[in-house]
């Protein structure tokens, strides 16, 4: 390989892509509404602020649901109440997925087989008909609760991949040279493991992230999510659903708000995956 | 044998799921105010007085002999009623599962082989869309524009005779299928577009060319079958996914379906409900798993090989 050839395969620093660039102003925006919320509201989410299922105007923008309360507010905190779920379950996944992953990938061969085969079984199901049995195992739904069951759903994904990702790791010859100069384990899995399984890793979290915010909307739907006053978009769309009707307006902007989150997240994995994988289209 | 394994650990996880369950099952069964002694009929009735291992011989025999045992609430089989919802979840998922197909397939190979050209940008972003969108926004969108402006859907429910009323069942299944075939479409349409991707790019279609086909009979001839195993692994899991997440069209269209029946199962905790139709999803997920496999290996010699030990 001579001078050239090293300089083309190690790529400049390049500036954030495109796709990249438009997930983080995506992402930003729901943060930045969550953010706000906690200082400011357009009205009182949970008082009345204008007459029944007013179409949206200059006061309302978003009009008014079945109770006369302000629907652009609700929304804003639907963005908190998203963010929040959605961190807090990919943050719960992670830990427990990639722990269960680690451990897999150096137990005994009969442990990982009985493993792999349950992680299969449960990855088979659905997030949300996990979490709606998360749910259902709770005394009553709460914005805990659903965090907890979409944690738990995520936390199958996140072992099953990691427990390939470390196993691939772990036949590197690097390893080999780390162990036979007398690293500890330990000290492998933080010094050479995390690190090399954590880009894709990361990725992956991106999209559970997406996931996490569509299933908690859908517990909300289905009226297993966090009950009122938090103001969940998926509870947002099934009220609207009801008076749809009357006020077919209603449905259109929880639905937007969180699609674009949703949006931003799934940019955001293809925009990392982008940067850490330059082969990949 | 491989059935058979993943068959007991899933009849294992879902006995501990269930157990998970919090609040005594025979709550359901005995009213307020039950004296002690009712309270241990019923837990001789359900079988919750026995050692969490005889419990679960039990529970594994009588799934064996597919008995799923009385409903606490309408003190039916679960099984008949598994049956007759049943009706209306398999259609629903396997007419939008084939509709989907019929979208994602010609739309998924245009997106790749017109990658450069502007309309296959428009399909990738509009597939990128589909996959962002929460199935349920779709269905009310869709009762919106076809039920409420343009009233030519009901928004839905299910006539009470099924599918003897057949001109009406039609009618109400339309926008649930619709639903599920659009959302589906647009995530297969991202498989089939990288599967197709690949095929683009390898040396086999390029000796194909080369010994004189056509880009289209190469396509065909050689494209076709390597790219669609991986696809087919892809198309397994939609369509578990898909019956599973019935739950959520069916409470948006009113179905009386699988769905619709956990869903109240959960609601009025009806342990038996739960139970059965849990089992069912996963012996016609595990179905679906294993004819997937069989598929992939019929359409790739190589995968047989493997399984026989060849390198």
């Amino acid at each position: 390989m001579t001078a050239a050839d090293v300089q083309a395969t190690v790529p400049p620093r390049r500036r954030p892509s495109r796709t990249l660039r438009v997930g983080l102003v995506l992402v930003g925006l729901h943060l930045g509404i969550a953010l706000l919320t906690l200082v400011w509201l357009p009205y009182d989410p949970t008082g009345t602020a204008g007459t029944r299922l007013e179409a949206p105007s200059w006061l309302h923008p978003a009009g008014t649901d079945r109770l006369g309360r302000d629907m652009l507010s609700q929304i804003m905190i639907g963005s908190r109440i998203a963010l929040i779920v959605g961190t807090g379950a990919v943050l719960m996944g992670a830990a427990i997925g990639v722990t269960l992953g680690v451990l897999a990938a150096f137990a005994t061969r009969f442990l990982d087989d009985v493993l792999a085969a349950a992680l299969d079984i449960l990855i088979a199901f659905p997030t949300l008909l996990l979490a709606m049995l998360v749910v259902a195992a709770s005394e009553r739904p709460s914005l805990g609760t659903a965090t907890l069951a979409l944690g738990i759903a995520i936390s199958a994904i996140v072992a099953r991949l990691s427990r390939i990702l470390v196993k691939r790791v772990l036949r590197q010859d690097y390893v080999t040279a780390a162990r036979t100069s007398g690293s500890s384990w330990p000290g492998i899995v933080f010094r050479h493991v995390l690190p090399n399984i954590w880009p894709t890793l990361s990725v992956n979290f991106a999209l559970q992230f997406g996931l996490a915010v569509i299933a908690e909307a859908s517990l909300s739907y289905l009226g297993l999510g966090p009950p009122p006053p938090n103001a969940s978009w998926g509870r947002l769309l099934q009220e609207a659903q009801g008076t749809v009707f009357v006020a077919p307006f209603g449905a259109i902007a929880p639905g937007i708000a969180l699609v674009t989150l949703v949006i931003g997240m799934n940019l955001l994995a293809d925009g990392l995956r982008a940067r850490n994988d330059p082969t990949q289209r | 044998m491989i059935l058979g394994v993943s068959l007991l650990i899933a009849t294992l996880v879902l006995f501990a799921l269930l157990r998970l369950l919090p609040g005594d099952p025979t709550a359901a069964l005995v009213g307020v105010g039950a004296d002690p002694e009712q309270i241990e009929a019923a837990r001789r009735q359900v079988g919750s007085d026995l050692s969490l291992p005889q419990q679960f011989a039990k529970f594994a025999g009588d799934l064996a002999r597919l008995d799923l045992g009385d409903s606490y609430v309408s003190r039916r089989p679960v099984a008949g009623e598994i049956a007759e919802r049943l009706t209306v979840t398999l259609p629903l998922t396997f007419i939008s599962f084939v509709l989907a197909i019929l979208i994602a397939l010609p739309l998924g190979i245009m997106a790749a082989v017109w990658r450069d050209r502007w309309y296959g940008a428009v399909i990738s972003v509009i597939s990128q869309l589909g996959i962002a969108i929460p199935v349920f926004w779709i269905g009310i969108l869709l009762v919106t524009v076809f039920a409420v402006h343009l009233r030519i859907f009901p928004s839905g429910g299910f006539p009470l005779d099924g599918w003897r009323d057949s001109a009406q069942a039609v009618r109400t299944m339309t926008l649930p299928v619709a639903t599920i075939a659009i959302i589906m479409s647009a995530s297969l349409l991202r498989y089939v577009r990288s599967a197709t991707l690949d095929v683009l790019d390898s040396d086999f279609l390029r000796t194909a060319r080369a010994m004189g086909s056509g880009f289209a009979e190469a396509l065909v001839r050689h494209g076709l079958r390597n790219g669609a195993v991986p696809v087919i692994s892809i198309l397994g899991i939609e369509l578990a996914t898909t019956f599973l997440g019935a739950v959520v069209v069916e409470r948006v269209f009113s179905l009386p379906g699988l769905g619709s029946m956990l869903l109240l199962g959960i609601e009025q905790r009806d342990f038996p409900t739960v139970q059965g139709v849990l089992f069912v999803s996963t012996l016609l997920v595990l179905g679906i798993g294993f004819a997937a496999d069989l598929a992939q290996r019929a359409i790739d010699p190589r995968l047989r090989e493997r399984r026989r030990g060849a390198p």
